[in-house]
């Protein structure tokens, strides 16, 4: 019982890397019909804005430290970073500890800028265009991306710890279980959860949200009535762009970014999108949490040693089935993508 | 000629003729040359392109003519070369066996994955064939081990029992051969500054590259083939007149899922080896790159796709900065290196970055890829020469 619960937790945390992921992909096809290899890519960017923040916040001087001496009896010199010089320990000390979370900050203004140049500058030419060139420049968008990204921070992967009180894990009583979890995990499926519940409100309670919905199901009629829609679906990019590098700056803790980290999760995003029903945001959620719990279930060794390989494929054989018998995904419309 | 009309004989035998003289057209430049690593004409690559224009020529068969995207063809080709390893391991190191059983057991799979994929199109049928191919490739890692050897890759072995074959008199492993003529022996030709290497391995690629694109061409002009196009072109209004299409698109399916074997299968008679990255979705998404880039629904198209992406990746992934600095020498130093920097990002271990732009420039300008390309330099000279401009073909 422990054990079961436990997989739900681990699914929990990795379906919110899913969900978001799979709902800015959706966001992207909804609002302008592209269909975006990059997304990855934008997720991988996110991660090494934490690794960014993290090399900010480390930039050092050197400075002689007269209480020290090496071995020679000379005074040590000693690196200590810009902020702890300026700001002392205490201040100091929190930046660099919580580069991560701060990453957050920083994240957001540059995700939303990629996104804007990326939509402006080259998607935007292939509203048109068949969806196979859409995914065709991209996916060479994103090998760009990613050999830019191993140029300027190499090929290994770079860890990023998240915050020293948050390390560990945590221990939990929930229904009588005593249960201890990786507390960043936990955070991590609060913040993915606070962010879709953001993100659905913005489109829900907000009139900008509202012209958008409306956009997504008649963008033409949209246009009709005097509304730059455009201009709404092209922030809706950057929106997009924003939710896809936060989850990744977000999830740097739990694993340390390499240049390929995007493609990686791109595939199973996409597996995840089509399950929930392409256009369906709330879909993509749902299968997105749904894909992770099961996946979790299936790595336990009870289910392993039953069908051996399970783990392997788990998420591939759902969407085989799903596919096969409902055949828009579990949420989706009728008439989108079935031309 | 063979079936065909005359422009079409006329077309096969210019293919086939430039096939056959690749040795020299793909070794321009003199070796002692500073343009000698531009030279692709040695045998490892050559083997390449022709296996790989192979898989090309049949995935456009599903892809160009039916418009159904595949993401699962590279499942097709690992299967293949795991098939052909075990008839080396098991039967003879002939390998008109291997490629046959690789053929055969790719065709296989491709009827029950097409057959399961196929009730879906569009977007639906892509993801369907992805999941395919990816639980193929992590089934190969982990459970079907024992089939696959997993992370090593399947390798020949000395102990292995090979019942047709005499028992090994050497101690090194055997090569795969054609009744005797062993793959990897090549015949060198010395022409003053100029060496060709004529290589056996690369021949048998050639002429199964040729015939397999003998069959594609009857394919295309055929009534099958204009029954496939007229499933891309409007599948609805063909179902609406009563016919049922799902046997062509499966046909058309299995058809270019063979061809993926077959191409695996020469990929293992080069170099008797099968791992399961050959399954990855990533080398499902290269070889449609290939076809876009070439040009989707024609003829050559695939072939020149398959040509330029192996050209790139083998040639521009071998150059460093030594070789930079001495091409760029007669700049001034400052100048030179600077030039030298640039260009190093986009070759050796940064070749990926051209690749990527390479993907985007083609997509951008030339929407039909490379063909595309080459008719419009075509139509541009036809214009200037003769007023009437007059249609181009498709192919």
């Amino acid at each position: 019982m422990d054990a079961l619960f436990l997989q739900i937790l681990n699914g929990l945390e990795k379906g919110g890397a899913y969900a978001l992921i799979a709902m800015g992909l959706t966001l992207i096809f909804g609002t302008l019909g592209v269909v975006n290899f990059a997304h990855g890519a934008l997720f991988m960017i996110g991660a090494f804005v934490a690794v960014t923040m993290q090399r900010i916040f480390n930039f050092s001087l050197e400075i002689v430290d007269a209480t020290q001496k090496d071995f020679l009896g000379n005074p040590l010199k000693v690196k200590v970073p810009y902020v702890i010089e300026w700001f002392g320990d205490g201040f100091g000390g929190f930046l660099i500890d919580w580069s991560v979370p701060l990453a957050i900050l920083l994240a957001i203004p540059v995700m939303m800028l990629v996104g804007f140049v990326m939509e402006r500058g080259l998607i935007k030419h292939f509203y048109k265009r068949p969806h196979a060139d859409q995914i065709l420049v991209t996916f060479g968008l994103a090998i760009f991306l990613q050999e830019i990204v191993k140029y300027f921070f190499g090929a290994n992967p770079i860890p990023t710890p998240a915050p020293s009180d948050y390390r560990g894990t945590i221990e939990m009583a929930i229904f009588g279980l005593n249960l201890s979890y990786p507390v960043w995990r936990l955070i991590y499926f609060f913040f993915s959860a606070a962010v879709i519940a953001a993100v659905f409100a913005f489109l829900q309670f907000t009139t900008f949200g509202m012209v958008v919905r409306a956009g997504m199901a008649d963008r033409e009629t949209v246009g009709l009535l005097g509304i730059d829609i455009d201009r709404r679906f092209t922030l809706m990019f950057g929106i997009a762009a924003a939710v896809a590098g936060l989850a990744g700056v977000m999830y740097t803790p739990i694993l340390s970014p390499n240049y390929h980290m995007g493609m990686d999760f791109l595939v199973l995003s996409f597996v995840v999108v089509v399950v929930g029903g392409m256009g369906s945001l709330s879909g993509a959620v749902a299968a997105g949490f749904l894909l992770g719990i099961l996946q979790a279930f299936a790595s336990m060794n009870e289910v392993k040693s039953l069908i051996p390989g399970i783990d392997q494929i788990i998420i591939y054989l759902v969407a085989i089935v799903i596919l096969l018998t409902r055949p828009r995904g579990l949420l989706g419309r009728k008439g989108v993508m079935e031309d | 000629m063979f079936g065909l009309s005359q422009k079409d004989t006329r077309f096969l035998f210019i293919v086939i003729a430039l096939t056959l003289l690749t040795p020299f057209l793909l070794n321009p430049f003199p070796t002692d040359s500073a343009l000698a690593q531009f030279n692709a004409g040695y045998p490892a690559l050559m083997q390449r392109f022709a296996i790989y224009g192979l898989m090309a020529i049949g995935f456009n068969i599903l892809f160009g003519l039916t418009g159904y995207l595949s993401f699962g063809h590279a499942a097709f080709l690992g299967i293949g070369s795991y098939a052909a390893v075990w008839m080396f391991k098991l039967l003879s190191m002939n390998v008109l066996p291997a490629i046959i059983l690789a053929t055969l057991l790719a065709g296989l799979f491709a009827l029950v994955i097409g057959y399961i994929s196929l009730r879906r199109s569009g977007i639906y049928f892509s993801i369907l064939t992805l999941a395919f191919a990816e639980m193929s490739y992590r089934l190969a890692y982990s459970v079907f081990t024992p089939i696959t050897n997993g992370e090593t890759g399947l390798q020949l072995n000395l102990k292995d029992p090979r019942i047709l074959d005499a028992a090994p008199t050497s101690a090194s492993l055997p090569v795969p051969s054609l009744f005797g003529l062993e793959m990897n022996s090549s015949w060198t030709l010395d022409l003053g500054p100029w060496d060709f290497t004529f290589n056996v391995g690369y021949y048998f690629c050639a002429v199964v590259a040729i015939l397999g694109f003998y069959l594609s061409l009857r394919i295309f002009r055929s009534p099958f083939g204009l029954m496939l196009r007229a499933i891309k072109s409007n599948q609805n209004r063909l179902n609406y007149t009563g016919l049922n299409s799902r046997p062509y698109t499966l046909a058309a399916f299995v058809i270019s899922g063979m061809y993926a074997g077959l191409a695996g299968g020469l990929l293992a008679a080069m170099d008797p080896l099968a791992g399961a990255e050959r399954m990855q979705w990533t080398a499902s998404g290269e070889v449609v790159l290939m076809t876009i880039m070439g040009g989707v629904g024609t003829l050559m198209g695939p072939v020149l796709g398959a040509g330029f992406i192996k050209y790139a990746e083998n040639i521009f992934s071998k150059i460093n900065e030594s070789i930079l600095h001495s091409w760029f020498s007669w700049l001034p130093d400052g100048l030179e290196d600077a030039v030298v920097w640039v260009f190093a990002r986009f070759v050796g271990e940064g070749w990926h970055l051209t690749l990527g732009l390479m993907f985007m420039i083609i997509v951008i300008a030339l929407p039909g890829g490379l063909v595309e390309g080459g008719q419009r330099i075509a139509r541009l000279f036809r214009r200037k020469s003769e007023d009437a401009p007059s249609a181009t073909p498709a192919e």
